[in-house]
């Protein structure tokens, strides 16, 4: 079979590498020129447990993972009853195991997957010092058609510094398990392509975390503090050592309270400050953003959203914290919400974010999820920006200078502590345009209209939504739910179904004209995202004119919104009557 | 840290001159007005220009001293005067940081960062007014209130719990510099907290400042208090003292050459070097930040311990 992608999951217990292999597979796909995307799946065990490494690989890029998976390997059985519903299989799939591992268990055999059997343990027994899950990535390598010079490539990389010998090992594994390819009754090769002439274009291999990490650096972040939390961890792991070498620096603080706090801290001094949370980190944050939003104070935090309620499921991916995003704040306290739609663009909306946060002096929400923060993706190296950290300050502040003058554009000039005359206190209670505390009925009216009016009355340009195609159908999401969004729009167009995409990516303020003019000519929309409740939706109905028509088709984590599943609704819609 | 010689081009600041015009919110005969006059008076000891200075506090009638004086100033939310006041230390060590608060402010909501803030040792001085209860909430126990203190609604029969010792935990958590001082007298706490500002690190003080709306009773603090604590650099003197102290005691305790904190080094770099590391082609492994590529062990058999909270 000759397909357009293939998508394969390599599992077995934690310890047997499959992660490990399939990070191989990956990167040799990228060093052969292929595209392709990583997500791993695991439970909340620290150590053993159930793994996998599900990959797709194409010849373009890849949005996010497909329906099905066409390979599916198994070094071992363990807990595999709590991953089946996130390896859907159909009848087209083939299931590799090997049979010392015993029968093909019940979940697994009941899709009507093909089976081949391969003795990897025995195999990996004729190796010496040989590894199954090498022999699995020799095997799953050859079955789709992953030159060997490619593989071996990024095995001297990755092995190379342990020597010669352990290099030696890892190809006779290759070898044994390329071997064991002719006994599988499948073939999964990718569609033949010519191969590029000249130069290749770059490409880049990073997870969404590592993106929104340079993203920020790009934007001008020279300061962050965090406390850990999964799945947004690695943003703040990867700054860690790259900040200081723009001169700046991470603090790990005792919690989250303290680490918005000392982002604020750094902000008030004059440095463009980030931190990274998932939900509980971010429900105690919640009450510092109030104050950057009353006390005019840049700060970026990314949420990286994770199953919830309370500790909820922190390994795997949903966008509940929609809500919190938006409403969360007490009082009156316009802020910016926005959410990258793709691995790449948690680069640029991070950048765009810091940006944003410094222009309008508020904090920004950057609302990602595991599922874009965790998934390595090999892409077209990302467009540069020129987004950058411009923060309105008072150089030369005068006799009169007011740190919250109510100015046109809401945005005052802030002083920065060092500036000769400028000093002035920031201030979270309500304040005159001084910054000293007040009660007054006017002096809160002209600061609450002062932080509204900024925000509102902002060019966000055309950057605030993805809108692409055309036709009377629209489906709105945003997020992650982007990239199946947009598979089953390219799906449905090869059936005759036109239909535009509306993804969202500045959630708040929100763009009612925008959202207006993007919605022109549309009868019957679609909402697409994944929590349980239905959040984006009502948020949709609260602030913007939706079509007479709205169907959502939304459903929690951590089963990953699937193109064919969006397809069908898409299907459904069209065939309704305009209302 | 600017010091008295950068000073000198400049024309000599009084301690009014670092007062702002805007009137306190404090009661009269609030032990917070003589903190901050010794404040007002430690600057103009130390020839601080205004702008060099940032005062940062959280919540509570003591914590409205920022915008009492004509320095930078942050009044953030209750309990986290340490996390922002630590957040611009590091990011502008060319700052001379103070941060001020109460007792409830400081060792209740905000308890947890007093101590990482001790044991963080950022250069910065910490100056808790402590009046043994909530004034801004009119009356309630705090954490360094008697356990049989019948004054409040909300705990009638008295809190019942063991007093809160700021001191003893500052040393127990590792700040390099504790002292207590008296609100009632600004020449002695002024001295005091010249020294703190001057101070290369964490520079803690508990000034006894009293409350003369909710705890009347604490004026007669004047009487109570003495000097007696010597400064020690050994701990278990430190904690002899403490063993012998009233609650009354002033002076500093503790004062220990400990290394402040210093953010990570690096080589310099640039962007564009910094995002070379994802191209294709010299992607490679990064045993310590990419999650994939453990390889502690020979064959690359072991996948990273899988994260869970
Ligand atoms: C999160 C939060 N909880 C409660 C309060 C209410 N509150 C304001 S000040 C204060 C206590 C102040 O006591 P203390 O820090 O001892 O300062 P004092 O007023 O005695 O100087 C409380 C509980 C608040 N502002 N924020
Ligand atoms: S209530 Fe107490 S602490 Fe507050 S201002 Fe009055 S005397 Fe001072």
């Amino acid at each position: 079979m000759q397909a357009n992608s293939l998508s394969l999951a390599l599992i077995g217990s934690g310890g047997t590498g499959v992660m490990t292999a399939g990070q191989i597979l990956l990167d040799a796909a990228a060093q052969a020129g292929w595209y392709g995307l990583m997500t791993r799946s695991f439970g909340p065990q620290i150590r053993g447990g159930e793994a996998a490494a599900i990959l797709r690989l194409a010849h373009h890029p890849i949005q996010g993972q497909d329906d099905h998976l066409d390979l599916f390997l198994a070094l071992d059985w363990g807990n595999i009853e709590r991953f089946a519903a996130e390896l859907p299989l159909a009848e087209h799939s083939t299931v590799i195991a090997d049979p010392a591992q015993g029968d093909v268990p019940q979940v697994i055999a009941r899709t009507g997957a093909r089976q081949a059997m391969v003795p990897l343990k025995e195999v990996t027994k004729s190796v010496k010092g040989g590894r199954a899950n090498m022999v699995a990535l020799g095997l799953v390598a050859e079955l789709i058609g992953l030159p060997r010079a490619a593989l071996m490539q990024t095995l001297n990389k990755v092995l190379g510094r342990k020597g010669e010998d352990v290099l030696q090992t890892a190809e006779a594994c290759l070898q044994a398990g390329a071997e064991q390819a002719k006994a599988v009754d499948t073939s999964l090769a990718l569609e033949a392509k010519p191969t590029p002439e000249g130069e290749q274009p770059e490409r880049w291999a990073l997870t969404g975390n590592e993106a929104a990490g340079l993203g920020a650096l790009r934007g001008g972040v020279r300061f962050s503090a965090a406390y850990p939390i999964t799945p947004s961890t690695d943003i703040v792991e990867w700054l860690a050592p790259e900040l200081p070498k723009l001169g700046g620096c991470l603090v790990q603080a005792e919690d989250e309270l303290s680490a918005i706090n000392m982002c604020l801290g750094a902000s008030f001094g004059g440095t463009p400050s980030i931190t990274a949370t998932s939900g509980p980190g971010l429900a105690l944050m919640i009450e510092t953003l109030g104050l950057a939003v009353a006390s005019e104070t840049p700060v970026v935090v990314v949420d990286v959203m994770r199953g919830g309620p309370s500790t909820g499921i922190p390994t795997k991916s949903e966008q509940s914290d929609l809500n919190i995003a938006l409403y969360g704040l007490h009082g009156d306290a316009p802020h910016l919400v926005v959410a990258p739609n793709s691995i790449t663009d948690c680069l640029a909306a991070t950048q765009w974010s810091v940006h944003l946060a410094e222009a309008l002096q508020t904090p920004a929400l950057v609302l990602s999820d595991q599922a874009m923060g965790q998934a390595r993706a090999i892409v077209d190296k990302p467009i540069p920006m020129d987004w950058k950290a411009e923060r309105r300050t008072a150089d030369k502040p005068g006799e009169d200078y007011l740190r919250y003058r109510i100015t046109d554009d809401g945005v005052s000039p802030m002083a920065i502590p060092g500036t000769v005359g400028g000093v002035y206190t920031a201030d979270g209670l309500e304040h005159a345009e001084r910054g000293t505390p007040s009660s007054q009925a006017d002096h809160h009216q002209g600061q609450l209209d002062k932080r509204l009016h900024k925000l509102t009355g902002y060019d966000y340009g055309e950057y605030w939504a993805d809108i692409e195609g055309e036709g009377e159908l629209a489906v709105i999401t945003w997020g992650s739910s982007t990239g199946p969004v947009r598979e089953a729009l390219d799906r449905a167009r090869a059936e005759g179904i036109t239909a535009r995409l509306i993804s969202v990516r500045l959630l708040s303020p929100v763009q009612p004209e925008a959202m207006a003019e993007a919605l022109r000519g549309v009868s019957r929309a679609l909402v697409v995202e994944q929590t349980h409740g239905g959040q984006f939706h009502h948020y949709l109905r609260a602030h913007y004119d939706l079509p007479a028509t709205v169907q959502a088709f939304h459903h929690p984590g951590p089963l990953a919104i699937r193109p064919g599943e969006v397809l069908e609704q898409l299907r459904q819609l069209a065939q309704q009557e305009a209302a | 840290m600017s010091t008295c010689a950068d000073q000198i081009k400049t024309t000599e600041l009084k301690a009014k001159d670092y007062k702002s015009d805007t009137k306190p919110v404090w009661c009269p005969g609030c032990g917070d007005f003589g903190v901050l006059n010794a404040i007002t008076k430690a600057l103009a000891a130390l020839q601080l220009p205004r702008e060099d200075v940032a005062f940062v506090s959280g919540i509570g009638c003591s914590s409205r001293i920022p915008a009492y004086s004509a320095v930078y100033g942050f009044h953030g939310v209750h309990g986290r005067a340490l996390p922002v006041a630590s957040g611009l230390a590091v990011s502008r060590p060319d700052l001379t940081v103070l941060a001020a608060g109460g007792d409830g402010d400081g060792f209740s909501i905000g308890g947890n960062h007093f101590m990482h803030a001790c044991r963080r040792n950022v250069n910065l001085t910490y100056l808790v007014m402590d009046n043994a209860v909530y004034g801004m909430t009119k009356g309630q126990a705090s954490p360094t209130t008697e356990s049989d203190w019948a004054g409040s609604k909300l705990t009638p029969e008295g809190p019942g719990l063991a007093q809160f010792q700021p001191l003893e935990i500052a040393l127990s958590a590792g700040a390099p510099y504790i002292a207590r001082c008296f609100s009632g007298d600004p020449n002695g706490l002024a001295q005091r907290l010249t020294e703190a500002l001057a101070f290369p690190g964490f520079a803690f003080i508990q000034v006894l400042s009293p409350c003369v709306t909710y705890r009347p009773e604490q004026k007669e603090y004047k009487k109570l208090v003495h000097p007696g604590f010597e400064p020690t650099a050994d701990r278990r003197e430190a904690f002899m003292q403490l063993m012998d102290d009233d609650g009354f005691t002033t002076g500093v305790l503790y004062k220990a050459d400990i290394p402040a904190y210093q953010p990570d080094r690096a080589e310099p770099s640039d962007l564009d070097t910094i995002a070379r590391q994802f191209r294709v082609g010299e992607h490679g492994p990064k045993p310590v930040t990419n999650p994939y590529y453990p390889c502690s062990e020979a064959g690359c058999a072991v996948d990273p311990p899988v994260p869970e909270d």
